[in-house]
């Protein structure tokens, strides 16, 4: 059985996005793979350029809206999609890597853009053996 | 919603009457049928949006409201800077200033035609839409600021279009107190490619005729006639204006505890009116609408270039221009009392009544225009507003059909290449980059326009004047 990693979940006009992991370090990372899927297939996309982010708050769910924001902006600055993220967090402070491409239209065939993050069911939380981050993002 | 929870007023007014910590009362504007089929977030979201300070009168929420994030989709609240008001980015939204404008032409139906494929083609070619689009504009720095300043005004003075078009756009086409020094470089950088550009979602452009009309005297006033050919450009303020609402809403977050303001739900992050923080936001938010209003300018010359290509000498008068996300700063009736009120209205549209100090002379007896865009396949409808709106919602109607299923549900349901040749046997021809992107605004994924229109009209929020039909849709 393959184990979920991030899912969409609904919400009346926009996405929500969800991030599983057996640490908050993978979830964070798997909530970009949800991201990346709202615009096109994550399947699609290929790792070819790496970005480097940093985040910092002390509210882990502020750290998380911070993390989704400054990929948003990555997205949209630079027109690329990620397929790979790698996240490492050490006392409030995020540092993050993302892998991706530049949109091919013919390739990709982007459906829609993500305009920011929304505190809208914004959590970070366990189960004790899985962490969970998730957020409603307007697109 | 349960109908249980709402008191009805008349067959279209349903209130909340406060309870707990709301500070005044609550109201919906709709059917039974669409307050039946509205989400039950909608009746928290307007009941938590009762809860913020210096709230005047009342919450309200339009025909077409649905769940948004703080305030709902479809929410009006106006706040008094005098009384601790807030104003909130969450209340405004990220696309700030999105909105629609309505252009039209002197040719009727029957002569699209034979233009139908070549114009669909151009104006797909030169108006700049879909995911990570790019116009030809490149802002300097300098040209960035001024821009945000000055709107279609900016655009104007740059060449697109002409100086009678501001007359037709609210705010004359500047709103004035913008300040670009309070706008991050993040939000200048993803903006510096995106003027002229539609963007993506539900945005679009569309080539339309005058299917019927409803109220011949405002339709004579803003010289529509049967099977007059108009074109809808629906887009926002673009990047810009995301990260401007992203920029403040954390801001405000943080800035809500420090002010000790109550929130139900931090989505209502706000700060005071009178706040270094409130008046950072309303320059920044000021901007945005400049911005908005610049972007719609270039579209409406990019499709003016491709209209003179086809068909030159063709006229392509701007009948209005207006916004759907924004607070503004304006004087209504309280109580008997003119008060200076700052109005949050997120997916609602002024609705000045006839007379109005700000409408255009022309537009004085018979009100504000009101723009409400639908689907693809379905169309729009042109509105007027009404003095009643005053006193009813603070001159405010909706703004247009809100989805009755999720993106996730609708691409499940319908697919691009199918949708696509279903409205091309209705005589709609779609123009999009992303077959994905048209399954996900399936027009069955909106709930009926006719409707939200019709319980607009009942409740006296606005009048219907048109209904305009399409035949080309360039989807963002």
């Amino acid at each position: 059985m393959t184990t979920l990693k991030w899912e969409h979940f609904s919400h009346e006009a926009d996405v929500g996005i969800r991030g599983f992991g057996s640490t908050m370090e993978e979830a964070f990372a798997m909530a970009i793979i949800a991201l990346t899927a709202i615009v096109a297939n994550p399947d699609t996309v290929e790792p070819k350029i790496k970005i480097q982010i940093t985040c910092h708050d002390e509210d882990v769910e502020l750290l998380f809206y911070d993390w989704i924001n400054s990929v948003i902006y990555e997205m949209d600055t630079k027109n690329m999609l990620f397929s790979i993220a790698k996240v490492h967090i050490d006392n409030s402070y995020l540092e993050g890597e993302i892998w991706g491409e530049i949109i091919v239209p013919e390739k990709h065939d982007p459906a829609v853009a993500v305009k920011g993050a929304t505190m809208t069911e914004l959590k970070v939380s366990t189960t004790g053996k899985q962490w969970i981050t998730q957020c409603v993002v307007d697109v | 919603m349960k109908l249980n929870l709402v008191e009805k007023i008349t067959p279209e007014i349903w209130e909340i009457r406060p309870f707990g910590k709301m500070n005044v009362p609550a109201r919906i504007y709709a059917s039974e049928d669409l307050i039946s089929k509205m989400d039950l977030k909608v009746y928290e979201q307007l009941c938590n949006l009762t809860m913020l300070p210096g709230i005047v009168d009342m919450a309200y929420a339009m025909p077409d409201a649905h769940w948004g994030y703080g305030f709902p989709i479809g929410g009006v609240a106006a706040f008094d800077p005098e009384k601790g008001g807030i104003i909130s980015a969450g209340g405004v939204g990220f696309d700030i200033s999105c909105g629609v404008r309505l252009l039209h032409t002197k040719m009727k139906v029957a002569e699209l035609a034979p233009h139908k494929e070549t114009l669909a083609n151009l104006l797909y070619k030169r108006i700049p839409s879909g995911t990570g689009s790019r116009g030809k504009i490149i802002l300097s720095d300098q040209d960035m600021n001024d821009m945000l300043m000055g709107g279609a005004r900016w655009a104007v003075d740059k060449g697109y279009g002409s100086a009678a078009d501001l007359d037709f756009i609210e705010e004359h086409g500047q709103m004035a107190g913008a300040n670009p020094e309070t706008i991050s470089k993040r939000a200048k950088e993803r903006q510096k490619e995106e003027m002229g550009t539609l963007g993506s979602g539900n945005h679009y452009l569309e080539i339309q005729d005058v299917n019927e009309i409803f109220h011949p005297e405002a339709a004579k006033v803003m010289g529509l006639e049967l099977h007059d050919v108009v074109i809808s450009i629906h887009c926002g303020s673009r990047g810009l204006g995301h990260q401007i609402g992203t920029d403040y809403l954390r801001s405000m977050m943080t800035a809500s505890k420090q002010y000790g303001i109550y929130l139900p739900d931090r989505e209502l992050a706000c700060a005071p009116i009178q706040s270094d923080l409130g008046k950072s936001y309303l320059g920044a938010m000021r901007g945005a609408i400049n911005c908005a209003l610049a972007n719609r300018q270039i579209i409406t010359h990019l499709v003016r270039e491709v209209f003179n290509e086809v068909i030159p000498n063709l006229k392509l008068r701007l009948v209005y221009d207006v916004s759907h996300n924004t607070c503004k700063n304006e004087w209504h009736m309280v109580n008997g009392k003119k008060v200076n009120l700052f109005v949050h209205r997120k997916g609602a549209t002024r609705a000045y009544g006839p007379g109005h100090e700000d409408l255009p002379e022309n537009f004085k007896s018979v009100g504000q225009p009101v723009f409400i865009g639908g689907s693809m396949g379905v169309g729009s409808f042109v509105l007027v507003g009404t003095n009643e709106c005053e006193s009813l919602a603070f001159s405010s109607a909706c703004h247009g059909a809100g989805r009755a299923m999720s993106r996730t549900e609708a691409k499940k349901f319908w697919n691009g290449p199918q949708i696509i040749k279903e409205l091309r046997e209705q005589g709609i021809v779609i123009r999009s980059g992303s077959y994905r992107g048209v399954a996900e605004e399936a027009p069955l994924a909106y709930k009926d326009l006719k409707s939200v229109v019709d319980a607009a009209e009942n409740a006296k929020l606005a009048l219907k004047v048109a209904q305009l039909s399409p035949h080309i849709c360039v989807k963002g």
